[in-house]
């Protein structure tokens, strides 16, 4: 076995594409471990931690390694020679330079070049986007910072400069946004229609944004805000700024905002702004205390119940016309043993994880989680589940030097495999969230993952309720009634949003329990 | 409250190319920028630099400095003395190219030729004792720079040498440079014999006052329209100066015929341009250095005034922050080698050349001499593509100074080092290599480009002039 490695010089890319061409590299024969990063000191440890490079290599942040863990040299080679090809053909259709204008190099290129741009989109690596999205408000463009590992007093220097210069700033870590009918970052393809959306919470957005183009109401612009806007230190700049946009926003009627649950200073700042507005705002602080209604705001503990108040209130208070699954009867006798009591949660998206950890807990009592909704079930260890869990594999945590689950299934695969293997384990419960960003067929991925999961459960004799459901549009490149269609078929009990999932899995717990006793 | 609705959306995309391509597919605009970490990576300068980024302090004045350089109008009016003509030339004194550099850090030319320049001025009989003088300090050293002047490879000026005097008849600055040696043994290239030296003196005692003569008959020449014209005949006034060099004889020729000069030595004078393409080199080189003078010292500018190599260090100079120089090691150029010498046998990039490239000439023009590309190995369609990227680099651009084959399209100048360190796209420089030792002279020529660093080391200086002390 080699170790190799090898270094190109001022050649960026970012994560995503290295990741694929690491991918690729580990499919080749006499290819044990590849690894492809930008050599930074955080991605050099990385390297180094699983043995891939030596502890002292001369490489410059600005330098691409490609390192591999190869049979012979003729493999390495191999190897070295498919990235090159890879890295070349990214972007390059042969043309000579003569005939076609290189791409611009900055932000501040860009808009020289096109003095009509009026929004950055930056997903660039978190150390440097603070001064990426700094560089577009100086310029006089609108941010949405979908980049994640920004400090938090960074982000209340950008969002200051924005508000002085009377400019938006979504995010940082802000997953998803509909702006005037364009899907921006991990974003689904929606209806149009007089719904409008401030969110904390990217794939809360997602969930009231689909819910709602499902059902035949659409949005009217859906604004991400990054999940730190209603904390303290931040309070609410964005979500302030969104919610005024809104209000002057003529194709806006009602409006959603959701977020997890603020701090009482902050909500009562944002709770105060909106009674001052005159349209009706439907705010799910998910698993709030909610206030008393009042004839402007109106609260959703969940995120259907925040669909499904915003639907009856453009559609006269009618209720929408909702999916029905046909799911396979919770009282038929499933052949379950006495020890498998839990459910456990293997998510994509982080305010999924969140909403579920709070309806299970009504339900269930305690649910523990690498990121809890009380600090007191902290999981030990992210990565062994206890009794009832639900973790987000979109965490930071899971996602160091992989990709996101929602584009890349691997983490989740092994978890799920990993939570079969535990006599434990009754429900397996799970998301798949579609639309531009996403993983192209993420239903039929997780049928894989199912599919092993049963297996290994068949040779203890024991079967896994698995339950899901698909937070999309028909409208989505995937397609979400295919999407459906692929869970169904692999046997899984689907509900309609998150929301219902999670009750659903509870109710599978609580059924069994009460059969056995 | 922001303005973003009821206006269509145009995006800048930083990061995933792929949210660009679901903008075009959902009928949205968008476009990508191809990103790297600014500055090389360093996360504090790039968060300096975004404060920088359109500070409208910076860009009045940029506006301030780029109208100076647009306007000046370098004339030449004479050949003067290095003793008399420029500052502070007093005693025993030797300007060289590049920052300030002491002699024990001097590159093997740089030492030949200030050893030659002893000689010439008299003050040693032989190398051996010069060496003694300039390593017991009795020699004071001093970049070109700091008295006006610019000088082509090692860049020597000594008391007595003869320089073409240039004057900025806008501002009011001058600026000087010797008179071109032609190539093969030379001075600039540290070659120190007796046929280097004897060259020396027929030039400060024939050539010079013919020249200067010539000129008072003919009159004040102005350069622009000089440059305009040699760059609109394959020129690009740095590594190429043919046509500048005809063009100068055609002005010069009457003048000396005119003048009181004896046949014999204005026959000299004509064969020694017309046998050296290279001698226009040292006016184009002034007229640059004076209308890069008039945009230096205005406060807060981030344009660059001075790209200069002492052989050792390669070096900048920025309007906005007074004489400061930022250093970093000169690169060794990666160039086409003259048969039998190679990457081995340069010396690091050296000479205050580079001035052609900061005042928009040179490398920057480069779609101005087809023959300059294929030189050192590209097409002319390289040529083309280089001069119109550097366009991005820069503040605006100089209608004075067009480029047939880019529809006669003006060209980059003012070079902003916050773009520079912000797009990492960097200063295209022709260059000729010395050899790295003394008197061998110049063994090939390539394209370099001035090394990031140098750039990067101006922000945090900018920053606090600008920003902190604001």
């Amino acid at each position: 076995m080699l170790k190799k490695h090898r270094i190109r010089k001022n050649h960026y890319s970012d994560s995503v594409a290295l990741m694929r061409v690491a991918a690729d590299l580990e499919m080749l024969p006499g290819i044990f471990q590849a690894t492809a990063i930008m050599a930074t000191e955080a991605n050099l440890e990385l390297a180094r931690a699983v043995d891939l490079v030596d502890d002292f290599i001369e490489a410059q942040p600005n330098n691409l390694l490609i390192a591999v863990i190869a049979q012979d040299e003729t493999a390495a080679a191999a190897a070295f020679a498919q990235a090159e090809m890879q890295m070349e053909n990214v972007g390059s259709n042969g043309d000579s330079y003569a005939t076609i204008e290189l791409e611009a190099k900055s932000i501040a290129m860009s808009v020289e070049r096109d003095p009509e741009l009026n929004l950055a989109l930056i997903s660039c690596p978190g150390d440097y986007a603070a001064a990426e999205a700094k560089k577009a408000l100086n310029l006089g463009l609108h941010v949405m910072l979908f980049s994640d590992n920004v400090s938090v007093e960074e982000e209340v220097d950008i969002k200051t400069i924005g508000l002085a210069k009377d400019l938006l700033v979504m995010g940082p870590d802000c997953g998803t946004a509909i702006i005037n009918g364009l899907p921006l970052g991990f974003a689904n393809v929606v209806a149009d229609g007089p719904v409008g959306i401030v969110a904390a919470s990217g794939t809360g957005l997602q969930q009231v944004s689909s819910l709602l183009s499902q059902w035949g109401t659409g949005i009217s612009q859906a604004i991400g805000t990054g999940g730190r806007d209603l904390n303290a230190e931040v309070g609410g700049i964005s979500m302030i700024q969104g919610l005024e946009a809104l209000f002057e926003d003529d194709k806006t009627e009602v409006i959603v905002i959701v977020s997890k649950p603020p701090s009482d200073e902050v909500a009562e700042k944002i709770l105060g702004f909106a009674q001052a507005g005159t349209k009706p705002v439907i705010a799910c602080f998910l698993g709030y205390e909610y206030k008393k209604n009042d004839n402007i705001v109106q609260f959703a503990r969940t995120l259907d119940d925040a669909a499904e108040l915003a639907y009856a209130k453009v559609n006269n208070g009618n209720a929408p016309n909702r999916m029905n699954f046909k799911i396979g009867s919770v009282n038929e006798t499933f052949n379950q043993n006495k020890n498998q009591k839990y459910v456990r949660g293997v998510y994509s998206g982080g305010t999924f994880c969140y909403e579920a950890q709070f309806i299970l807990r009504d339900f269930l009592g305690p649910v523990w989680s690498s990121t809890p909704v009380e600090k007191a079930f902290q999981l030990k260890d992210s990565w062994t589940s206890q009794e009832h869990t639900i973790i987000d594999l979109g965490d930071d945590e899971f996602t160091q030097g992989r990709p996101h689950p929602m584009i890349d299934h691997r983490t989740r695969h092994e978890r799920i495999l990993q939570e079969a293997a535990d006599p434990e384990t009754a429900v397996i419960l799970f998301d798949v969230v579609i639309g531009y960003g996403s993983h192209a067929n993420p239903a039929a991925e997780i049928l894989i993952s199912i599919e092993g999961a049963r297996n290994i459960a068949a040779k203890e004799k024991r079967q896994i309720y698995f339950v899901g459901f698909v937070c999309g549009t028909d409208l989505d490149p995937q397609n979400f009634t295919k999407q459906i269609e692929t869970l169904k078929s692999g046997g899984v009990h689907l509900a309609e949003s998150n929301t219902n999932a999670a009750r659903l899995a509870a109710s599978l717990i609580v059924t069994q329990s009460s059969q056995r006793n | 409250m922001p303005k973003l609705h009821n206006k269509e959306l145009n995006i800048s995309n930083i990061g995933l190319r792929a949210f660009s391509e679901n903008i075009q597919e959902s009928g949205g605009s968008s476009t990508h920028v191809d990103w790297q970490p600014p500055a090389g990576g360093d996360r504090e300068i790039g968060s300096k630099l975004a404060d920088l980024v359109n500070h409208e302090r910076i860009e009045a004045a940029n506006h301030e400095a780029f109208a100076r350089y647009l306007a000046a109008n370098p004339v030449l009016v004479g050949v003067g003395v290095a003793r008399e003509d420029l500052p502070d030339m007093d005693g025993k004194i030797i300007l060289h190219a590049g920052a300030p550099v002491d002699w024990n850090d001097m590159c093997g030319p740089m030492r030949g030729a200030i050893l030659g320049a002893v000689i010439y001025e008299g003050w040693a009989e032989n190398l051996v004792d010069a060496e003694k003088m300039a390593v017991d300090g009795e020699i004071r050293f001093d970049p070109c720079h700091h008295h006006n002047a610019v000088g082509p490879m090692a860049g020597i000026i000594s008391p007595s040498m003869p320089v073409w005097i240039v004057n900025n008849t806008e501002h009011g600055n001058q600026g000087f440079t010797t008179l071109n040696e032609g190539l093969g043994k030379v001075l600039r290239f540290g070659a120190n014999s007796p046929e280097v030296i004897e060259r020396l003196k027929w030039m400060e005692k024939s050539l010079a006052p013919t020249l200067n003569s010539a000129i008072q008959k003919t009159g004040p020449i102005e350069l622009k329209p000089l440059i305009g014209q040699a760059l609109h005949m394959g020129d690009e006034v740095h590594n190429r100066n043919a046509a500048g060099s005809s063009l100068l004889i055609k002005k010069l020729v009457v003048g000396a015929l005119d003048s009181d000069a004896v046949q014999n030595e204005i026959k000299q004078m004509v064969s020694f341009i017309a046998g050296n393409d290279h001698f226009f080199l040292n006016l184009s080189m002034p007229s640059c250095k004076v209308m890069l003078d008039a945009a230096h010292g205005v406060p807060n500018s981030s344009m660059v005034t001075a790209m200069a190599r002492n052989g050792v260090k390669f070096g900048i100079r920025v309007s906005g922050l007074s004489d400061q120089w930022f250093t970093t090691p000169a690169p060794v150029v990666d160039g086409l080698y003259f048969p039998g010498y190679s990457i081995d046998d340069a010396a690091a990039d050296l000479g205050d050349s580079a001035i052609t490239e900061t005042a928009g000439l040179g490398g920057f023009a480069m779609a101005a001499s087809p023959a300059i590309t294929q030189f050192v190995g590209g097409s002319p369609a390289d040529a083309l593509v280089q001069s119109r990227y550097m366009r991005n680099i820069t503040i605006g651009t100089n209608s004075q100074f067009t480029l047939p084959a880019l529809d006669f399209a003006p060209t980059a100048a003012g070079i902003d080092v916050r773009k520079v360190v912000d797009t990492s796209i960097l200063p295209v420089v022709n260059t000729g290599i010395a050899h790295k030792e003394a008197g061998v002279g110049q063994i090939g020529a390539g394209i370099t480009s001035a090394p990031l660093d140098v750039f990067v080391q101006t922000i945090a200086s900018l920053h606090q002039s600008v920003i902190s002390s604001a």
